[in-house]
């Protein structure tokens, strides 16, 4: 039915073609391919310098820090789709996570911020989370859609906001500031037990979570009323607003939903870190929004798939953990990581450039 | 079931410092077309946005089929039977034409998961019906501007509505879409519908018109039977006073030959073996279809485009302008087709829109801008140029198009060009504003400068050019002169390579 798929029948032009054209085409093909080559091509020049690099624990390290760094991305692709962004996202994980860790400190830890509080059922504290996340999305959004304010304005503001509170909260009880840890073994081994292990390496079970959240934010942009109005608001609000769609309404979901999503990465963060402060989730954001523009999910807005963030998040991933293998000084690792973006970003917006 | 379907009555609209409209009323019965006709700025636009709930109405009323209505924004518009077609195209140019067909209601299951069979299907039925060949699947960006019109066109017949509203639906369609257009606004009035058509082409007007409600500065000026009414006395209407003539005199005089054209391909869009000649004080006009290559060839003797091969010569002597400043340089100078996307600096004033393309003459001491020489020179395009606006310092975006657009013909003057070359110069510019703008482009080729001159209206190439290059699937399909051609000959030629 797709004949996106079809790979015959561009083959069949390609034998038909003059040399010259074929020299072209080629070369158009490995242009508009390069993310994955470049993908393949890192993943061999690793290998060879440090056979360890695919080795069964180094794969599903690098798949369960991918897993972990997802839902923010996810979250962070609908702002951009709407040509915006989110500053806050960050923070939000790190208030998120806090919060979470110091509702499920186990009873008898020693340093427990609030030592009167008996250690809450899991499920609750994720509902809180999940809100938390939520409503300072909604925040955003409202902001954003109702003030026709610059979504990078908002988010630098309530970035700001979100950290204020969350040192303030760092103070309450008996932390005094601390880190929390001590966390409750129901929540460690909700998030970071494992049901499967490969060899003698556990793959955690966040891993799994977030494969659904992913396949759920899939199936919200592809197949439903809201993902198609985001796309189309992203595209031309004007039209979206003539034809009949809630712009505003539309722009206060999508980055609610955003805020869920971050609500979903600091309940994950919170348990596979441990140990917690204000430094949780910080930057988050712009490794959330790199790999977004790696993956293809225009600024330009109204562009973006979900199969792009997932290449995103992984080759970012992949990058980071494959420049440690080689063993690259780490401030060197600054300067090939903003490379990295740099070029990815510019051949991909060839795509969308028409020439003349 | 009364014969009046919708009525709207003394409505008044004030905008901070203008009333845009003033006790403004009209009727319209039921299957008939409703044509609304006025200068830009009349308001006949703003009358629809308080019609379809874009703008709200500050006083009178709105009667829809016997119920007053007031819709608080085009969704509540569009559920009770009002669809429109906008003035600027209004879509979502990343998504497919199925998506932008069903944008703000698409089919679902349990109301939130979208239904794609349905919506395709119903999409495919839609453009069987009214025989439009576009594939629904496409993405819209990768259509021609004249079929994405189509699309919307399809898009607010779709919603079955009772009053359907064409704001310029005609601006970017071929002669053959006008006419698929009219075939299917027939349809729609045998169905009952009321149309209400705004239009600067009077052509067009009286020839699918009922009725004629005319608009001037905000008010009412007269509503017609079409058959009452024709050209002449429709225009007296628009502009208040008489007009004598569509097109003023010619007054130039044509020397010896200035540009030669040889062989020119561009490397990107279909143009192929380009050649032709502009003698000096000459009026060349450029006709053809959409599609035709009319614009790209422009765009490629200006070098925004890639050269495939050919050679343009100034004077006899061979020019190799690799981009736009090498090409001023050499004397070129183009006025673009969309004012809007590459014309004007919306939010600049009429100061920087005029020196904008000729800052290097104003340097003083090589590195600072002297303000007061281009004060002076502003000052000298407005009046030479007849530019209304209060000032040096309005923003151009406030303008009317007829002043924007000789903003930018005053910018192109600065740079002394020998060559101007204009794409559909009166695009979008009102009847009055026409004639100064036909004037002020004779009054150019009268100084010596070579115009080549870029339009779709056939009338106008034939009222101002002096010769007319016909062309036709990317290449030249023939060469007429204005004095001794028809139109019938200029449609043969246009279809030559299709």
């Amino acid at each position: 039915m797709d004949n996106k798929f079809n790979v015959k029948a561009p083959f069949s032009k390609y034998a038909g073609m003059s040399k010259k054209d074929k020299v072209k085409a080629t070369s158009e093909f490995l242009i508009n391919n390069s993310l994955y080559i470049f993908m393949i091509a890192a993943i061999v020049i690793i290998q060879i310098i440090n056979p360890m690099f695919l080795s069964v624990p180094s794969i599903i390290n690098i798949i369960s820090l991918s897993a972990a760094n997802l839902p923010i991305a996810l979250g962070i692709a609908g702002c951009i789709i709407l040509t915006g962004t989110d500053l806050s996202a960050g923070r939000i994980v790190g208030v998120v996570a806090c919060v979470s860790a110091s509702l499920l400190q186990s009873d008898g830890y020693a340093n427990k911020m609030f030592p009167s509080l008996a250690t809450m059922p899991v499920f609750a504290v994720l509902a809180i989370a999940l809100l938390i996340g939520g409503i300072v999305g909604l925040i955003n959004g409202f902001c954003t859609a109702k003030f026709h304010l610059h979504p990078f304005i908002v988010t630098l503001s309530t970035q700001l906001i979100v950290y204020g509170i969350l040192l303030m909260y760092l103070m309450s009880g008996n932390n005094n500031g601390q880190s929390i840890s001590g966390l409750d073994s129901s929540y460690t081994s909700l998030i970071t037990g494992s049901i499967l292990s490969i060899g003698a390496t556990a793959i955690p079970n966040f891993v799994w979570y977030s494969i659904a959240i992913t396949a759920i934010m899939w199936f919200v942009w592809n197949k439903t009323k809201f993902g198609k109005n985001m796309f189309a608001v992203g595209s031309n609000p004007d039209a979206a607003n003539v034809s009949g769609v809630n712009v505003t309404l539309t722009i206060i979901a999508v980055f609610a939903l955003a805020g869920v999503m971050y609500g979903v990465t600091g309940f994950i963060e919170a348990a596979r870190i441990g140990s917690n402060s204000a430094a949780t989730g910080l930057n988050y954001e712009l490794d959330a929004i790199a790999a977004c523009v790696i993956g293809g999910v225009s600024f330009v807005g109204g562009i973006g798939k979900i199969r792009g963030v997932i290449i995103g998040v992984v080759l970012l991933r992949i990058i980071f953990v494959g420049l440690t293998f080689l063993g690259i000084d780490a401030n060197m690792q600054y300067v090939i990581k903003g490379l990295i973006i740099l070029v990815a970003c510019a051949i991909d917006m060839r795509k969308y450039l028409i020439k003349k | 079931m009364s014969e009046i379907l919708l009525e709207m009555k003394n409505i008044t609209k004030e905008f901070p410092g203008v009333k845009a409209l003033d006790n403004v009323s009209l009727k319209i019965h039921r299957g008939s077309v409703h044509a609304l006709m006025g200068e830009n700025g009349a308001g006949k636009s703003t009358l629809m946005k308080c019609l379809f709930g874009i703008y709200s109405k500050d006083s009178g009323s709105i009667i829809l089929d016997g119920t007053e209505v007031n819709f608080k924004n085009p969704k509540e518009a569009l559920e009770n039977g009002v669809a429109m077609v906008h003035q600027e195209l209004n879509q979502a140019l990343k998504r497919s034409v199925v998506d932008n067909i069903w944008l703000g209601r698409y089919a679902t299951y349990a109301g939130f998961i979208t239904n794609e069979r349905k919506m395709y299907n119903d999409t495919a039925k839609i453009f069987e019906s009214l025989n439009i060949k576009v594939d629904p699947k496409v993405i819209m960006s990768t259509l021609p501007v004249s079929q994405r019109q189509m699309v919307e066109i399809a898009k607010a017949v779709s919603y079955d509505s009772k009053i359907i509203v064409f704001d310029e639906p005609t601006s970017s369609l071929t002669e053959q879409e006008v006419h698929h257009l009219f075939a299917i606004i027939k349809k729609l009035k045998e169905k009952g519908c009321g149309i209400i058509y705004i239009s600067h082409k009077m052509e067009e007007i009286l020839e699918i018109s009922d009725y004629v409600t005319i608009m001037r500065d905000g008010q009412w000026v007269a509503s017609e039977k079409a058959e009452n009414l024709d050209m002449d006395k429709i225009i007296k209407l628009m502009v208040g006073r008489e007009l004598t003539t569509r097109f003023p005199p010619k007054t130039n005089s044509i020397g010896e030959t200035i540009l030669k054209v040889e062989d020119l391909s561009s490397m990107y869009s279909n143009l192929k073996n380009v050649s032709f000649e502009l003698k000096k004080g000459e009026i060349l006009g450029i006709a053809g279809l959409a599609g035709a290559g009319r614009t790209e060839l422009l765009e490629n003797i200006f070098a925004i485009s890639e050269r495939k091969s050919g050679k343009i010569f100034i004077h006899g002597k061979e020019i190799k302008n690799k981009n736009v400043r090498q090409s001023i340089k050499a004397g070129l100078a183009l006025v673009t087709e969309e004012r809007r996307a590459n014309g004007i600096f919306a939010i600049l004033d009429i100061l920087n829109n005029t020196t904008i393309s000729n800052l290097k003459s104003y340097k003083v001491k090589g590195l600072f801008l002297s303000k007061r020489k281009m004060k002076k020179d502003t000052q000298w395009s407005i009046k030479a140029m007849r530019i209304k606006t209060p000032s040096q310092e309005t923003q151009i975006r406030t303008l009317s198009g007829g002043n924007q657009q000789k903003v930018i013909f005053g910018r192109w003057l600065l740079t002394e060009p020998e060559i101007m070359m204009l794409d559909e110069p009166t695009r979008g510019i009102d009847v009055g504003a026409k004639f100064e703008i036909y004037q002020l482009i004779i009054d150019l080729a009268s100084k010596g400068k070579a115009v080549i001159m870029v339009s779709s209206e056939m009338p106008e190439l034939l009222g101002v050019c002096d010769r007319i290059l016909v062309m036709s699937g990317g290449r030249v399909a023939g060469e007429v002169v204005s004095s001794k051609t028809s139109q019938e000959e200029i449609m043969t030629l246009a279809a030559k390579y299709v």
